[in-house]
């Protein structure tokens, strides 16, 4: 049974509804992320797709508040025309998970999803002023506000960002955006070394030009976007004689690495949505760590199975495309990340491997009761997204 | 008045025995006991309220805390975490029943990694000597709140502070990476780490800003900065607060990110002035400070672009800094205000935050409050983000001024909320906007925040009566108990 209210008490009477008859409730936007964290098995479905609307955009505040159906291209559209754009540059997952629709932002927030500009400008988390969402027991509640600063109470606007629709059904954000440069130029530096790559990357980020993405393609994953050996990248922004001052230091101080060159295609879409690794049968992985170790993870990964890798935020987050195999390589993937530290998420797989496989990083047991204790008082029938996280 | 619960006197009697445990955890000169050095606990920044806790423990190790914690939760007492005690919204006041757990020993720098740009510290450093220990490498910590000398990351982290240059590099919340956190049951667990974005429910969000009452902070990975290579600033003057108001927007609007832009109505100049010599032009209604940073052609070009989009709000003065000495005489005027008010009278700093839209109305609102209560308010504050610093101006020996002081703030708060804004930008709601706190939330959305308390420390022994109306908090409390 799917709804597709159009009012928030629409959505609370939907959710009521399944605490009536303990239903699992399956919550979905347009369904283009729904391959996204563990396969659902639910009675009733609800889609936010009919929340559509723009709450209040105040461009000179910098402050857009919208329903969490509304489609991130009608959002783009919107802020388009008054220069701006979302601080978190989402990524697009219809590619890499073959769904179709459009990318809601509810669906966004709701998977914590964050692009390249994210080492600059903070994730999806950072951009919420607060929102409006359905608990599991059908009530409506706000949290956080519209203001750029508010400490008035715990932080639950963050918490929901990322939680997968398992704590409340959220019906409206409140984000800070942010004004569009005059000048986004990427710069590259060819063939270099994964560990002297994220070394550059390393050295860039030291200076304070406030680049605004920074990645490594190795070899076989650079060739996908037409280039012709390993890519280090930079994307530097600003009003133009500021962006050009800002290259000009970065080829001083990275001189040491090899030649850095202005490149005229825009790579960041691709490396936003992992297009190198869409349209084949592979799983991916998402590994968040520590970039100087993000190299060294990656050629004992090698060593042990037959993997493709590319990193974002400086090496901070690493991509993996291996065999799907039984398990995706979990226990080698999580094990030799356990010598490093980090979080390992499994983002493509069969529905077969990802239920049989922790899709999330396994929580300590501390943290796992946490967890539980959050979900429970969230939603205490256990109705939202039931098994969308965690077995 | 706000009012503190009743103490647990069966507490107060074993007060000698939980003493002698203390000491088997710390030695014996940190378990502070003698009423006369009890007395520096206190009270926090919101001086107004003053109580002594039972005793206060002075920790030198996560081991420690997390077998003090131990102790107190089996016997059932209170803890309060403290580090500085520069809160300005009461949220370290103890009450008579309680042990204050002070982090002030634990204030080493535990590693710097300037490749990955992280710093790990014990949570009772200063604000100031993280950006100092990171400084000579040409690195800093982003969250500045004017407090930063003394006050302490662990309470950085427990109130999610901001600060000036937060315009360009958010509050505390956006920069934290990871925390060992001493649960309420003493277990020691680490949550995120020198890395973005873990996976999982973002417990490191609800952690920053929950003012202690989730667990104690010990340690802490912050994210680090390359510093710009230089700052500077700009002074704009203005003839109404409404036209500077819209300045602000502008600013904003245009895109212009500068890192810190200040407001200063008449009030907070003139004051500001006979004390620091700043140089402030005495015949305007509200003045701006605006900062850039980066090269100095940068710094030029973006002074220069946005002295033209404020120019259509014809500023009566418009002065641009031309090296560092001028710098520093138009900040010092901003830097002294709250000092320089502070000889004048008592005062009550708020804290509220409105949408830059509502600036004007808010500003005239607050004056016209301020007549009516017949008490005297300067506003200096964060304008690039709406945060807004009221300072009430009051004597703190007259019962009836200082009551008149507290209802003007409870009305200003109102008026931020109505204005759809909120009680509390960065100081956090501590006692003091705690019984407001429903003019914000409705009780549904409280509880629901009550219940992630439940989840962290199902006893409520961690710093009691914070946050939450007791109105709310007591009753919850006692069912509780009783089930
Ligand atoms: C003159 C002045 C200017 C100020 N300016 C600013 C400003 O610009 N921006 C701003 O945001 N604030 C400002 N403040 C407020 C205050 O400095 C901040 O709230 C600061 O973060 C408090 O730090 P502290 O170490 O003094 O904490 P405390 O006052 O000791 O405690 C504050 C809260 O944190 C909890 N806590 C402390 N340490 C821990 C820990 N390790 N684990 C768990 N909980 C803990 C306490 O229980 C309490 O609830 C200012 C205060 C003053 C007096």
């Amino acid at each position: 049974m799917m709804d597709t209210p159009d009012t928030e008490e629409g959505v609370a009477q939907a959710v009521q509804d399944a605490v009536i008859d303990s239903t699992p409730l399956e919550i979905r936007g347009a369904g283009t992320r729904l391959g996204l964290g563990r396969p659902l098995q639910a009675a009733r479905t609800i889609s936010l797709k009919a929340l559509d609307g723009v709450t209040l955009y105040e461009p000179g505040e910098l402050t857009l508040v919208a329903q969490a159906g509304m489609t991130l291209k009608a959002l783009d559209d919107l802020l388009e025309g008054e220069n701006q754009q979302l601080t978190f540059e989402p990524p697009d997952h219809r590619a890499l998970l073959g769904t179709s629709g459009e990318p809601t932002l509810g669906g966004a927030i709701a998977v914590a999803a964050s692009g390249p500009r994210r080492l600059r400008m903070g994730a999806a988390r950072d951009a919420i002023l607060g929102l409006r969402y359905v608990n599991g027991e059908g009530d409506i509640l706000r949290a956080g506000g519209r203001v750029m600063k508010n400490v008035t109470g715990y932080d639950v606007p963050k918490l929901m960002c990322g939680a997968y629709g398992t704590l409340g059904v959220i019906t409206e954000i409140g984000l800070k955006v942010m004004p569009k440069s005059e000048i986004v130029k990427t710069v590259a530096i060819a063939g270099l070394s994964d560990g002297k790559a994220i070394s550059a990357l390393a050295a860039a980020l030291a200076m304070p030009c406030d680049v605004s993405a920074a990645a490594h393609l190795p070899d076989t994953v650079s060739r996908e976007l037409g280039f012709s050996e390993a890519a280090t990248l930079l994307r530097v922004e600003g009003f133009e004689t500021q962006a050009a001052y800002r290259i000009e230091r970065l080829i001083e101080a990275l001189a040491a690495f090899g030649a850095v060159v202005e490149i005229h295609s825009d790579p960041w879409v691709a490396i936003r949505d992992v297009m190198m690794f869409a349209g084949d049968d592979r799983a991916v992985w998402r590994i968040s760590m520590k970039a100087t170790d993000a190299p060294l993870l990656v050629a004992s990964l090698r060593e042990q199975i037959d993997v493709e890798a590319f990193y974002d935020w400086g090496g901070g987050l690493v991509w993996l495309a291996c065999e799907e195999g039984r398990d995706a390589s979990a226990v080698a993937i999580r094990k030799t990340l356990a010598g490093f530290g980090g979080h390992a998420t499994l983002m493509r797989a069969s529905d077969a491997v990802r239920a049989a496989v922790p899709v999330f990083e396994p929580e300590i047991a501390p943290i796992a009761t946490l967890s539980a204790g959050l979900k429970s008082r969230f939603d205490p029938a256990g109705i939202l997204n039931p098994g969308r996280m965690r077995a | 008045m706000i009012e503190m619960p009743v103490p647990d006197q069966r507490i107060i009697a074993k007060r000698a025995s939980i003493a002698d445990r203390l000491r088997k955890i710390v030695p014996a000169e940190q378990v502070i006991h003698t009423s006369e050095e009890l007395k520096a606990y206190e009270c926090d920044g919101l001086n107004a309220y003053r109580q002594p806790p039972m005793l206060v423990v002075l920790p030198d190790t996560t081991a420690q805390v997390a077998d003090i914690m131990k102790l107190c939760q089996s016997e059932g007492v209170p803890i309060v975490p403290r580090g500085s005690g520069t809160s300005l919204a009461g949220g370290s006041l103890p009450t008579a029943d309680a042990v204050v757990l002070g982090l002030s020993r634990m204030k080493d720098v535990l590693e710097i990694d300037y490749e990955n740009r992280t710093i790990r510290v014990q949570t009772g450093i200063t604000n100031l000597a993280v950006t100092g220990a990171v400084q000579p490498d040409g690195f800093f910590y982003a969250p500045d709140p004017s407090s930063q000398l003394a006050c302490a990351i662990g309470g950085n982290i427990a109130m999610n502070s901001g600060g000036a240059h937060c315009l360009k590099y958010g509050v505390t919340t956006n920069n934290l990476l990871g925390v060992t956190m001493v649960m309420a049951d003493g277990e020691v667990v680490e949550f995120g780490g020198a890395y973005l974005d873990a996976g999982g429910y973002d417990f490191l969000s609800l952690i920053c800003g929950s003012e202690g009452q989730l667990g104690i902070c010990t340690e802490a990975t912050l994210k680090i900065l390359p510093a710009a290579e230089g700052a500077r600033p700009m002074l704009f003057g203005f003839d109404t607060n409404e036209v500077a108001g819209e300045a602000v927007a502008a600013i904003i609007r245009a895109g212009l990110s500068p890192v810190a832009l200040e407001f200063m109505d008449k009030p907070a100049i003139t004051v500001s002035e006979n004390f620091a010599k700043a140089g402030y032009p005495l015949d305007v209604e509200a003045l701006l400070i605006v900062e850039v940073e980066g090269s100095e052609a940068e710094i030029d070009e973006q002074l220069t672009r946005i002295e033209a989009v404020v120019a259509p709000y014809k500023p009566s003065t418009v002065k641009r800094s031309g090296n560092d000495i001028e710098s520093a005489k138009i900040w010092a005027g901003r830097k002294a205000a709250f000092g320089a008010i502070g000889q004048l009278a008592d005062y009550i700093c708020l804290d509220g935050c409105v949408p830059l839209s509502q600036l004007p109305d808010v500003l005239k609102q607050t004056a016209e409050l301020a007549k009516k209560y017949d008490l005297k308010v300067a506003n200096v504050f964060h304008a690039g983000d709406g945060n807004l610093h009221p300072l009430i101006m009051y004597e703190a020996n007259d019962p009836d001024s200082s009551r008149k002081a507290e209802e003007l703030g409870a009305d200003l708060l109102r008026l931020c909320v109505e204005k759809d804004g909120c009680l509390t930008g960065e100081h956090g709601v501590g006692i003091e906007k705690r019984e407001l706190m429903l003019t914000q939330f409705n009780e549904r959305e409280l509880r629901q925040q009550m219940a992630i308390k439940d989840v962290f420390d199902p006893a409520w022994t961690l710093n009691p009566a914070k946050v939450f109306p007791l109105s709310l908090s007591e009753p919850h409390i006692d069912d509780r108990r009783a089930a």
